[in-house]
């Protein structure tokens, strides 16, 4: 019945939806035991995202996003992981419910869909065999027949050229753009409420990413589902995200807004990445501007703020940054940052010495 | 696909018939360059203090005084065609696919040697069996609970099986249940035509003792497999699309995994296939490889290439078999 | 040294005072396909079709395309990882087009190449000591003050601690390794380096640092590069001039500020307006500028007739498939292989793309 009922929900960007918000994440923290130690892989992050709506999950490699993302699934390994916090999706908590309650949302409430659709796909099966196989966990009452014809229709919706002979095409016979819309196909077969997309883009070619990211969007106005996009890549999330999330060493650093996260982004992480990346759309730099060190171990994630040991500023904190946990403080209206600087400081810093060098 | 099978096929054809010059060369150059001539080869035939006249009608009856290229060429029309030799006034025909006459008793090969094929394969197929589903269903669940109690408990006897070799165990059961609790004594083999419940109670024992060895390498073999697929992309999306944990294993963890083990399994069941040595011995079972160390002690020199002839086809038929499953199974072979 | 191109262009320039340090001359690679019942040679992956360009002493051109445009290939030939199937490489007017490996083993310390997964191009087994001091001896080529005290100078050079000698490659971070496989390649004093995607598998912050050391290396050293990316903005920031490749052929080459400026190949075109920008706002209006390629790269095995490019070009007439374009300069320092060039000097940005706009 869900099918039809979904589809403009979807409030018009801008304007912030008042409902209640359809995934809602409240102090998530995932650690994992190793034998090197506690791994301090997601560390209290929280954020609210309405239908409609797209977030963006910006940080490095081992930063937490993709964890994050695993953990709303439920697909972080459970034997040696810890979860706490509250994850709510449509009002029900994912964290208490029992497993099999969530592999019953999952697939079906919210889908995922991975990095590389080359190694993400089995290669012992059809396109048509996997997606069919999505659907009928969910639609028990389909026949085999019905679900293909479904499968062909949601080919056809991704954009696979000759889908009815296409379905029958295993994994290896698809090009990179396609195998990602097939997987986009399969993750969409049950109309999801959450659709979550890590890396999507990250394994194509870039006109094959243009497709893709514009696929993702199309399917989203039509839809009205809630999207999460994890990527370490900031024009990635320029294009699809209507709030971002920048995440270091386990912990939500800043989170707003995109326009505003982009035009005066608080945080001198944020900062930093910006200066790190060539923009085609600036005039040519002399020079990049990265950030000094390595992004940190979550095993022993720097005390204090984790950013600090590279942070250009933390002299400028009277040492708080070395020994005190920053909290994320709202800085504009819905623009949160965690950073030990006065706001003021912050501002100056950012007018006078960052801003120019964009 | 078709021009792979065909590749395939012609493959072992080609293997095989190397496999016939090499043992062929083996058994009939070295003794010369090691001084033996045709001579004493025919000698071999005749028995105690042969009259050359005899060896000579016996050279050239079996065409020991020709070239040997031309004798490989008679051997392998042979196999094909059939052979009459001379030996008496009565011509002998040696039938299809003829390897010739035993040095010792002066009878075909095959025959003797067809009849223990039988045997062999029966205990070769029926340990194959036991030691696929065990070895297998054990490996997965170690897997899938690593270090669990079940998995070090498993991986242990696993540890034994690999180390205790058959002559221990085969005695060990015979002793304990023929023996000690007669439950299965008496032991002979019967034909599966004949009796198909006194077979397989009469070759529980040598199965199991066999199987014991196998399935603990297939039990690790497989617990490898498993663990490094369960690891992939594909398991992980199989989990994201709310699939029960039971159908991810199966239909996507085990169907990977046991891709390698597939072949390994051909290779062990063509090598076993060509006589279960210790076990044939350790439970008096008339086989093919009892059949070998009986040919081999007497220096009898057809008797000992049909048998290897023989290993060598299973061998390579078990592995084509092997490559055309492959093909089966992965549609990236299939496909390119 | 940008108006000294080597191209025949329509114009008086004078005849090049110096030669060029690496020229290239319909340099092609064919990898054969066997198949059938006897496995004969039923085709072949024309990796590289024919591509001529120069590298000038001092410069750094940069290579860019979509996987399986040739690009990696170019650079293992021209290194002469790789046999050219024709065609003719020349360095400093030499031709090593097919050198044996002995006769290029003194060639050796004058290229050198610097690799894209830092991970897999370092032997886990031996320490940093070993594996930067790995060339001098190699080409029995001691240093006076010793092997162990140059290798601690290169190692200061890129930016790592000369304490670091005795460590294994797995103790340092992406960003670090990758700074050791540029310290072993600049070890032989070399005149240019090759690197073939050196900053694609580091993090974003980790990118910019190892862009300003290849820049500030280029500067003391006096280097030439010929580097290999797929990022449009990296070779922006990094090249003098850039070749864009597409299935085996070099479409358009040019001095950087002329080919970002003003793109003429339409393929080039369709690239750059892929890309996506960090800055939200730009996402309507680049929803309406950006030119959206459809389907996917032909496969190099079977590559289109005349202009490679035609099947997915919305610009394309008879012509595109019947005969090829040949790579000609339209404008000083900037060469195209187009039937129908944007940007040109004669026919001007009359025509905006039409149908296959987003």
């Amino acid at each position: 019945m869900t099918e039809l009922q979904k589809t403009t929900a979807a409030a018009a960007p801008g304007s912030a939806p008042s409902s209640d918000p359809f995934l809602s994440v409240r102090d998530l923290r995932i650690h994992f035991d190793t034998d090197d130690g506690l791994v301090r892989s997601v560390d209290g992050v929280s954020f609210d995202l309405h239908k409609g709506r797209t977030l963006g999950i910006v940080g490095e490699s081992g930063s937490g996003k993709s964890v994050t993302s695993l953990g709303i699934m439920g697909l972080h390994r459970s034997k040696r992981a810890r979860i706490s916090g509250e994850i709510r999706l449509d009002g029900e908590d994912l964290i208490t419910a029992g497993p099999d309650r969530v592999r019953q949302l999952r697939g079906r409430q919210m889908a995922m869909i991975f990095q590389d659709p080359l190694t993400a796909m089995h290669p012992y099966y059809t396109v048509g065999q996997q997606i069919v196989e999505a659907y009928r966990v969910h639609h028990p009452e389909a026949n085999k027949k019905q679900a293909r014809t479904r499968a062909i229709e949601m080919l056809d919706r991704v954009g696979i050229p000759q889908p009815d002979r296409r379905v029958d095409d295993y994994p290896h016979q698809f090009s990179g753009g396609m195998r990602q819309r097939a997987m986009i196909a399969m993750a969409l077969v049950n109309d999801p409420s959450l659709l979550i997309a890590d890396e999507p883009t990250t394994a194509l070619d870039v006109t094959v990413q243009a497709q893709i990211l514009d696929l993702i969007r199309d399917l989203q106005d039509e839809f009205g589902s809630a999207v999460i996009i994890i990527t370490h890549d900031l024009g990635v999330v320029a294009e699809l995200a209507d709030d971002i999330l920048v995440m270091y060493g386990g912990k939500c650093v800043e989170r707003g807004p995109a326009e505003t996260l982009f035009d005066a982004p608080e945080h001198p992480y944020t900062w930093g990445l910006l200066g790190s990346m060539p923009r085609l759309d600036r005039e040519l730099q002399d020079r990049l501007v990265p950030v000094k060190g390595t992004p940190p171990s979550l095993i022993n994630v720097p005390t204090g703020c984790a950013f600090h040991p590279r942070c250009p500023y933390a002299a400028l904190t009277d040492g708080r940054s070395t020994g005190e946990l920053p909290v994320l403080a709202e800085a504009a209206p819905g623009h949160f940052a965690a950073c030990h600087l006065p706001a003021d400081e912050r501002h100056r810093i950012f007018a006078e010495e960052i801003a120019p060098r964009l | 696909m078709f021009a792979y099978i065909i590749r395939r096929i012609f493959a072992a054809v080609i293997l095989l018939l190397v496999v016939s010059a090499v043992t062929f060369a083996i058994f009939f150059l070295l003794p010369r360059f090691a001084g033996e001539t045709a001579d004493q080869l025919a000698a071999q035939y005749i028995g105690k203090n042969p009259s050359p006249e005899a060896i000579a009608a016996v050279k050239q009856n079996l065409g020991l005084d020709q070239p040997l290229y031309a004798q490989y060429w008679n051997f392998l029309k042979g196999l094909v065609s059939g052979a009459e030799y001379k030996f008496g006034p009565e011509p002998a025909t040696c039938h299809v696919p003829c390897f010739g006459y035993s040095f010792k008793n002066h009878l075909e090969v095959w025959p003797e040697l067809s009849k223990r094929i039988p045997i062999t394969v029966s205990l070769a197929a029926g340990a194959a069996v036991l030691w696929l589903v065990s070895g297998v269903a054990t490996g997965v669940v170690s897997a899938l609970k690593p270090r669990s109690i079940f998995d070090r408990i498993s991986m242990g006897v696993a540890l034994a099986g690999v180390s205790l070799p058959v002559f221990f165990t085969g005695a060990l059961l015979l002793t304990l249940f023929s023996y000690e609790w007669p439950i299965l004594d008496n032991l002979q083999y019967v034909d599966f035509t004949d009796n198909p419940l006194m077979w397989a109670r009469n070759l529980i024992l040598p199965w199991i003792s066999l199987a014991f060895l196998y399935s603990a390498l297939y039990a690790r073999l497989t617990r490898a497999g498993m663990l490094e697929t369960m690891s992939e992309d594909y398991i992980r999306t199989a989990r994201a699309k709310g699939l029960v944990e039971r159908k991810v294993v199966t239909r996507h963890g085990l169907r990977a995994a046991l891709t390698p083990i597939v072949t390994i399994f051909g290779m062990d069941l063509g090598l076993l296939l060509g006589g279960a040595l210790i076990t044939e011995q350790v439970f008096s079972l008339q086989g093919v490889g009892q059949f070998a160390v009986q040919a081999i002690s007497d220096n009898d020199l057809p008797k000992i290439l049909g048998v290897t002839l023989l290993a060598a086809f299973f061998i390579v038929a078990c592995n084509l078999v092997v490559d055309l499953l492959y093909a089966l199974v992965d549609p990236r072979v299939r496909l390119s | 040294m940008t108006d000294t191109q080597t191209a025949p262009i329509p114009s008086p320039a004078p005849a090049p005072d110096r030669e060029p340090l690496l020229k290239v001359t319909g340099l092609t690679r064919h990898f054969p396909i066997r198949g059938g019942l006897m496995r004969r040679q039923t085709g072949a992956v024309r990796a590289v079709d024919g591509i001529d360009f120069t590298v000038n002493a001092g410069e750094t051109l940069g290579v860019v395309g979509e996987s399986g445009c040739g690009k990696s290939t170019m650079g293992r030939l021209v290194t002469r990882l790789d046999e050219p199937t024709g065609g003719k490489i020349e360095f400093e007017g030499t031709d090593i087009t097919h050198l044996s490996a002995g006769a290029m083993r003194p060639l050796r310390r004058d290229i050198q190449m610097i690799f894209q997964d830092p991970y897999s191009s370092l032997n886990p087994r031996h320490t940093v000591g070993t594996i930067v001091g790995a060339p001098f001896k190699l080409q029995n080529a001691i240093p006076a003050g010793g092997l162990k005290k140059a290798v601690q100078e290169l190692l200061e050079l890129c930016g790592l601690s000369p304490e670091h000698y005795n460590r294994y490659p797995h103790e340092f971070s992406g960003g670090q390794r990758q700074r050791i496989g540029i310290a072993r390649a600049l070890a032989l004093k070399p005149k240019m380096i090759v690197a073939d995607e050196p900053v694609s598998a580091l993090d974003v912050s980790i990118q910019a640092q190892v862009v300003n050391l290849l820049d500030d290396l280029q500067k003391e050293l006096g280097l030439t590069y010929l580097i290999i990316a797929h990022d449009l903005s990296v070779v922006r920031h990094v090249s003098d001039r850039v070749a864009v490749m597409y299935l085996g052929k070099v479409v358009e080459i040019a001095d950087r500020d002329s080919l970002y400026r003003s793109p003429m190949h339409p393929y080039t075109n369709a690239l750059m307006s892929a890309v996506p920008v960090p800055d939200p706002r730009r996402r309507q209006r680049a929803g309406r500028e950006r030119i959206l390629l459809t389907g996917d790269v032909p496969s190099p095995i079977n590559p289109p007739s005349g202009c490679r490019f035609r099947t997915r070009c919305w610009k394309a007439q008879d012509v595109c498939s019947t005969q090829e374009p040949p790579l000609v300069a339209l404008k000083t320092g900037h060469q195209v292989a187009c039937h129908f060039p944007e940007n040109g000097p004669e026919n001007g940005p009359e025509d905006a793309p039409g149908t296959s706009e987003a």
